[in-house]
């Protein structure tokens, strides 16, 4: 059952081309590697611990508040994450603090919150939530190298493509500049939902 | 119990953010200390990278005090005074004994604010070095202001021409490798570029009193000294008059 929990979302129902949350932040931050790591790893953390969290209370949130309630736990989580991470890592955290804002809004986390985390016990409230992280992950960590290698000639930073084969030093490339710009990462997405679908058969609707 | 009556609500409500804003306080007072002391390092390391010193400070194991020696040894931190009020001038005293002026730049990128400092040769016009950071630009585009790469383009550079301040231009699709004051602009980051652009003509314009002043009072004990021989003394004591007028 756990290891049901925590499969189905880096595939079959991966937040992202399955369930098209999250979409947002996937566009914003995957014109380089290293922000969309950062990005995922962060949002894999917020997700399973505040699942964790209101599953811990779900018993005891009145209805009428609940989304109020998911909002400030959420909210104070990032908030933790981020002050933690100026104090003992400032350099990771100068590239998360743009992102903050992004997390509190990811439509995951709320998503899972509501889907899962509210009707189920706190431990597959926190697998789910770390998967569902992880599987967002994935395919932002996908765009993201696609997008940086032919945007920007680089992974992680690291020029890959040959100095020398650049029109300016007298060759015959050019980075593509339209990676760079956001409706490349929608394309990306589309064909990343593409390929998913022409494998799993059972994900098209009739 | 009925969770769903609005006493219960009302209560829960007030309980659960009080306890979140004392966790949140406490984390806040607890890290505090930490994090301004990031801060401070940081600035730190921006100025010394401003003039190519500390370059390898991520490569020691102890990054904060190596920061903090190495500024310690080249920056003397001052304030001159102008027309527009009081302006932080950082001094520079290389091994080679060359003195480089560091000038603190501010301004407003496209998402939030974006600074840097822009070190300056005695001649207060050929820039030396520079480094940018910004607060919030958007990744991949604005954001990269910090690297070298972009940084690296400013050396060598003049903010003034025939006598007059022209700052640096920002040149969306690609600089005059000849022109002077030429930078090229990121791709994909036009509206930082521009602000970056706005932000170095206006902190820049700031201290071309200050300038000036430095200027012709070199010019004046040059003038005055009688032989060759005496130029390098000279320098000297014009600095040292820098130096004291600028404490």
């Amino acid at each position: 059952m756990d290891k049901k929990i925590f499969i189905e979302p880096l595939f079959r129902n991966n937040p992202i081309t399955v369930l098209v949350l999250g979409v947002c932040s996937a566009l914003a931050v995957t014109v380089k590697l290293e922000p969309a790591i950062v990005m995922a790893l962060s949002v894999t953390i917020v997700t399973g611990f505040s699942s964790f969290i209101v599953s811990l209370i779900r018993n005891t949130i009145p209805n009428r508040i609940r989304i109020i309630v998911q909002l400030v736990v959420v909210a104070m989580l990032v908030i933790l994450v981020d002050q933690i991470l100026k104090a003992f890592a400032y350099d990771v955290s100068k590239q998360l603090s743009v992102f903050v804002g992004l997390i509190i809004t990811n439509c995951i986390i709320m998503g899972r919150i509501e889907a899962f985390a509210l009707g189920n016990k706190p431990i597959p409230s926190l697998i789910d939530g770390l998967a569902n992280g992880l599987g967002y992950g994935i395919i932002l960590i996908a765009i993201a190298f696609i997008r940086e290698l032919f945007g920007s000639g680089t992974i992680y930073g690291i020029p890959v493509i040959p100095a020398e084969w650049y029109i300016k030093n007298g060759g015959f490339y050019e980075n593509n500049g339209l990676f760079i710009l956001p409706p490349m990462a929608l394309i990306i997405t589309g064909i990343i939902i593409w390929i998913q679908r022409s494998y799993t058969k059972e994900l098209i609707e009739k | 119990m009925d969770t769903n009556k609005n006493s219960y609500t009302v209560i829960y409500a007030t309980v659960l953010v009080v306890l979140v804003a004392v966790v949140l306080a406490l984390a806040s007072y607890l890290l505090k200390d930490r994090q301004q002391r990031n801060v401070e390092i940081e600035t730190k390391q921006m100025i010394l990278k401003s003039v190519k010193l500390g370059l390898d400070a991520n490569t020691v194991p102890d990054k904060a005090s190596y920061i903090e020696e190495q500024y310690a040894k080249y920056i003397t931190d001052s304030t001159i005074a102008t027309e527009a009020g009081e302006h932080k001038l950082f001094v520079c005293k290389l091994d080679s004994g060359e003195r480089l002026y560091i000038v603190p730049v501010h301004g407003t990128g496209l998402w939030g604010p974006i600074w840097g400092y822009v070190a300056l040769k005695g001649d207060f016009n050929t820039i030396y070095g520079t480094t940018y950071d910004h607060k919030s630009e958007t990744p991949g585009l604005g954001a990269e202001i910090n690297t070298v790469e972009f940084s690296k383009q400013f050396e060598g550079k003049q903010i003034f021409k025939d006598g007059q301040f022209v700052s640096i231009v920002v040149v969306k699709g690609g600089a005059n490798p000849e022109s002077t004051n030429e930078v090229d602009a990121i791709s994909g980051g036009t509206i930082t570029s521009k602000a970056l652009e706005a932000m170095l003509q206006s902190s820049i314009n700031e201290y071309l009193a200050f300038f000036k002043a430095k200027l012709e009072e070199v010019s004046q004990q040059a003038a005055q000294a009688p032989s060759d021989s005496t130029i390098s003394a000279t320098a000297d004591s014009t600095a040292s008059a820098v130096q004291t007028k600028i404490n």
